[in-house]
């Protein structure tokens, strides 16, 4: 039978990314995944390339981050490459809109607290300094301001995931679609079991399973407790540019289409459904930003579930019980690839992870 | 917000029938319809005095319209259902206006879709389906005229060109995709139980023939500059201003397969997903049910018998009815339902659909997705059509794989080399009909407050 | 094409152009009495469209209704004097 480099359990934007990442440095990669409704994050991603609001209190956090925004213009463009179009990277930076004044002190509160912790360049911007940014756009009566970050941006989560996937046959990585792995054996290397009664063998193995990753990371002796955070989605169809610069919850494509988000229902419901009364609070809010919305036709809704960590921080770690087998799980997979292709990908190959991922050892959640 | 005992959804046979049934035993009805009228596909504009083919079917839909205009059944024309939440809870828009119905029980009578017949250039302005036809014939009095061809296979092929050329229509020709299998003669015996079915076919096929060119290939490729100018049939070439295509109908299935926890299971037969129903047409989801050809396709009459029967079942659980009442009323429903299926098994064996067509031609309409593109997800591991529309984009357009839905699914089971079964259909999420954001957002709690405020 | 068996009872405006209808058919079978079938181009290519399945399920026929953009022509029913464009 044959074995692989590294087995990755979870073909999701955190699996492949790290699974690409591996590969592209000369690994025999083989991907496990899901089947065709897998509970996949990346199809519920808003695919936001995102710095603000995050780390607050956490300073290794913000730095993995900013260090991800940093290399992801290079993964970009390997990407498009792979995936065969423009996969919609823009880096102009992102808003966080204020509506009313309550809204407004708050957020000047954060971003004093955030300069506090080194993130220089965030800023608060007025109305007037939002209209000078942005002169074409027509913000409704409400908004009174946003925070800005120059460096976040946005992309298409789910030409990132088609993009990785390519790579990964590009690479020669084994992609194996379809079923569960219901036990990891250890011997002089990993036998991964399936549902379907086959079996992988790799040298390494990386847990890296969304919300399977529980139930997989305790069979290589790690406990990481995740928990499913609903997010709901709208896209509209295909409307004129209206918004230049991607804003938490509401961003226009390359495409055209606005897409409007996203809830963080934390009801422990552990399906992606849709409910009206929050697609409409939505709405709501979008309208409020951007009054000409009211007359776009919502094209689509959909829910997915983030894999969420007690901290909602990643947690990666090596396991001590089984050397050579690794678990990633985190909620921000789509601005954290270009960190999980390259650096974590790299530790992996190596045997030992990065410095800068120590800080995200499950281990914190046992204290 | 309205409250009503029983809201049905969709004015076709099905429909119609389980209004005037419920009303019947004295529950309150509401039937929401799409249309400007009811009718549905199949009673759309139907006459009492209706002449011709169709003409049975014809007559018995305006006798349903006129006891529905008795029965006392509330009737919302243009009305179309968005969403429906655990309750059953139906949303609704009509006139821009969002409107809630509380229902005892809710049934859906969605009918079917024209299962598209994607062959090389069928984009093209000038191309439809012969259903749309029909639609333009029975509701506008539109008739084929100049150089009209039609393509594909089916009974409604016959039936349209019979019914077009005796209201005065050209037909420029036909051509016949259908090929005669051992495996449709087997089942053969089983349709002449009910005989009335397959003859009417036959007549209507043999008025046409009299008076229409029939080409059998499955070789047709339409062109032309910005709309269609010509048909290429077995390499020959006609000049040609509208196309027709057809290639039987598909269960709409696209708001039950929004409802979280509403199975359903691949008709192998008739190549199509279908709700899981009981014979009482109850879904797995308390409250609603399903009736007529959106739970699996068996035509008309058998559409009429299943809004009738679930309709009885519906009054039964609201207690309007007993049990045993119930089953007395259905016995004879069920046993006629089964006799009107009896062709079903010839029919779909004989009109198996057609095979997907090469790389170049597109399958998804409004994301302009070819069948090769499809193909390459295959090769990237792409097991159904959910992961296949993240990553092409096929189905996410505003038809929501409304029409490219079976296409998909059909090229991926291909591919995979796997019985359709094995490939997950899209999934669909509410609000399954597109309306502004203006109008969702009308629902918002602060919404709401802030009108509430606004009033007092 | 196709033609119509009963006679126009109005008017509708198509782009600048004045075409029969009857009131209560829809948008869509007017304009393809007028021998109209291409009423749109798509967003992702440009490539030319029109009324493909005239049951409100395909959205090919989206068309400008009384400055209301994406309506199904399909499903709009004509009203005398009403004004349409692509």
């Amino acid at each position: 039978m044959e074995i692989f480099d590294i087995a990755i359990l979870g073909g999701g934007m955190l699996g492949s990314a790290i699974g690409w990442g591996c590969a592209s440095r000369g690994a025999h990669v083989a991907v496990l995944d899901g089947g065709d409704v897998a509970l996949r994050a990346a199809r519920g991603n808003f695919g936001l390339i995102w710095s603000q609001s995050k780390g607050d209190g956490a300073p290794s956090y913000a730095g993995w981050t900013r260090d991800a925004l940093a290399a992801w213009p290079a993964l970009a463009e390997t990407l498009s490459g792979f995936a065969g179009r423009d996969i919609g990277y823009r880096a102009q930076g992102g808003l966080v809109f204020c509506l009313g004044e309550e809204e407004l002190e708050a957020r000047r509160a954060f971003v004093n607290r955030m300069h506090n912790q080194g993130a220089s360049d965030l800023r608060l911007l007025s109305r007037a300094a939002l209209l000078d940014l942005m002169p074409s756009c027509k913000l409704g009566p409400d908004v009174l301001g946003a925070s800005f970050q120059p460096q976040d941006g946005h992309i298409n989560p789910l030409m990132v995931l088609r993009g990785f996937h390519a790579g990964l046959a590009a690479a020669g990585a084994a992609h194996l679609p379809g079923a569960d792995v219901v036990q990891i054996e250890r011997d002089a290397h990993f036998k991964i079991h399936r549902a379907d009664g086959t079996a992988v063998q790799a040298t390494k193995l990386v847990v890296a399973a969304g919300l399977g990753t529980q139930r997989l990371a305790t069979m290589i002796g790690l406990d990481v407790p995740v928990r499913p955070v609903r997010g709901q989605n709208i896209v509209t169809e295909r409307l004129p540019p209206m918004l230049p610069l991607p804003a938490s919850a509401l961003r226009q494509t390359i495409d055209g289409t606005v897409q409007i988000g996203i809830t963080n229902e934390d009801d422990g419901d552990p399906e992606p459904r849709t409910r009206v009364m929050n697609l409409s609070t939505m709405a709501a809010r979008a309208v409020r930003i951007l009054p000409s919305l009211a007359q776009a036709h919502s094209l689509r809704s959909w829910g997915a579930l983030r894999p969420m960590t007690p901290d909602k921080l990643p947690a990666y770690a090596q396991s001590d019980t089984h050397p050579g087998a690794f678990v990633a799980v985190c909620h921000s997979a789509v601005t954290l690839a270009a960190q999980h292709a390259g650096p974590l990908a790299e530790g992996i190959l190596a045997g030992r992870l990065p410095d800068a991922v120590a800080a995200f050892h499950p281990r914190r959640f046992h204290v | 917000m309205t409250k009503v005992d029983i809201l049905i959804v969709g004015a076709g046979p099905a429909g119609m029938s389980a209004a005037i049934e419920a009303r019947r035993h004295g529950a309150s009805v509401l039937l929401l319809d799409e249309n400007a009228a009811p009718g549905g596909q199949v009673h759309r504009a139907a006459k009492p005095d209706a002449v011709g083919p169709g003409a049975a079917q014809s007559r018995e839909g305006a006798a349903l319209m006129a006891a529905l205009r008795a029965s006392g059944a509330g009737l919302h024309s243009g009305a179309v259902l968005w969403a429906i939440e655990p309750g059953p809870r139906a949303f609704v828009l009509q006139d821009h206006a969002v409107h809630e119905v509380d229902a005892g029980r809710v049934i859906l009578a969605s009918g079917a879709t024209e299962r598209a017949l994607p062959i090389p250039g069928w984009t093209l302005p000038g191309v439809m389906g012969v259903g749309a036809a029909q639609i333009l014939l029975k509701s506008a009095g539109l008739r084929p005229r100049g150089r009209v061809w039609i393509a594909g296979q089916g009974p409604l092929i016959w039936l349209y060109a019979a019914q077009a050329l005796a209201r005065g229509g050209e037909i420029a020709g036909i051509v016949d995709m259908s090929r005669i299998t051992p495996h449709a003669l087997l089942r053969l015996p089983r349709a002449l139980t009910a005989p009335g079915y397959l003859l009417r076919g036959l007549a209507w096929m043999r008025a046409v023939r009299q008076r229409v060119p029939v080409f059998r290939t499955r070789d047709v490729v339409v062109e032309g500059d910005g709309r269609l100018e010509r048909i290429h049939v077995g390499g020959q070439i006609h000049t040609a201003d509208t196309l027709l295509l057809h290639d039987g109908v598909v269960p709409n299935t696209q708001v039950t397969r929004a409802i979280q926890g509403c199975e359903h299971r691949w008709n192998a037969a008739q190549r199509a997903w279908e709700p899981v129903l009981d014979d009482w047409g109850n879904t797995l989801i308390p409250g609603i049910l399903v009736a007529g050809d959106g739970g699996g396709i068996g035509g008309a009459a058998a559409a009429s018998l299943s809004g009738r029967i679930a309709a009885l079942e519906a009054v039964r659980a609201l207690g309007h009815l007993g049990g045993a009442q119930r089953d007395a009323l259905a016995a004879p429903l069920m046993r006629r339902r089964r006799a009107e299926l009896a062709p079903r098994g010839f029919l779909d064996a004989l009109f198996v659909p057609l095979p997907m067509p090469v790389d170049e031609v597109t399958l998804c309409r409004c994301e302009e997705v070819t069948a090769g593109s499809v193909r390459a997800a295959a090769g990237l591991g792409c097991l159904g059509t959910n992961q296949l529309k993240a990553f092409t984009r096929a189905g996410m357009g505003l038809c929501q794989g409304r029409i490219c839905g079976p296409l998909l699914h059909a090229t991926l089971a291909e591919a995979r080399g796997v019985p359709g079964g094995d490939v997950d259909p899209l999934r669909t999420r509410f609000p399954t009909k597109p309306l502004s954001l203006g109008e969702l957002a009308t629902l918002a709690p602060s919404a709401s407050a802030a009108s509430a405020s606004g009033k007092g | 094409m196709f033609e119509r068996v009963e006679p126009p009872d109005c008017t509708i405006t198509w782009q600048d152009r004045e075409i029969p209808a009857r009131a209560g058919e829809s948008l869509a079978a007017a304009l393809l009495a007028a021998g109209i079938n291409r009423v749109r181009v798509t967003g992702m290519s440009g490539a030319p469209r029109g009324p493909f399945c005239m049951m409100g399920v395909c959205f090919d026929c989206l068309v400008t209704v009384e400055g209301e953009g994406a309506r199904q022509a399909c499903m709009v029913p004509v009203v005398a004097g009403m004004r349409a464009s692509p």
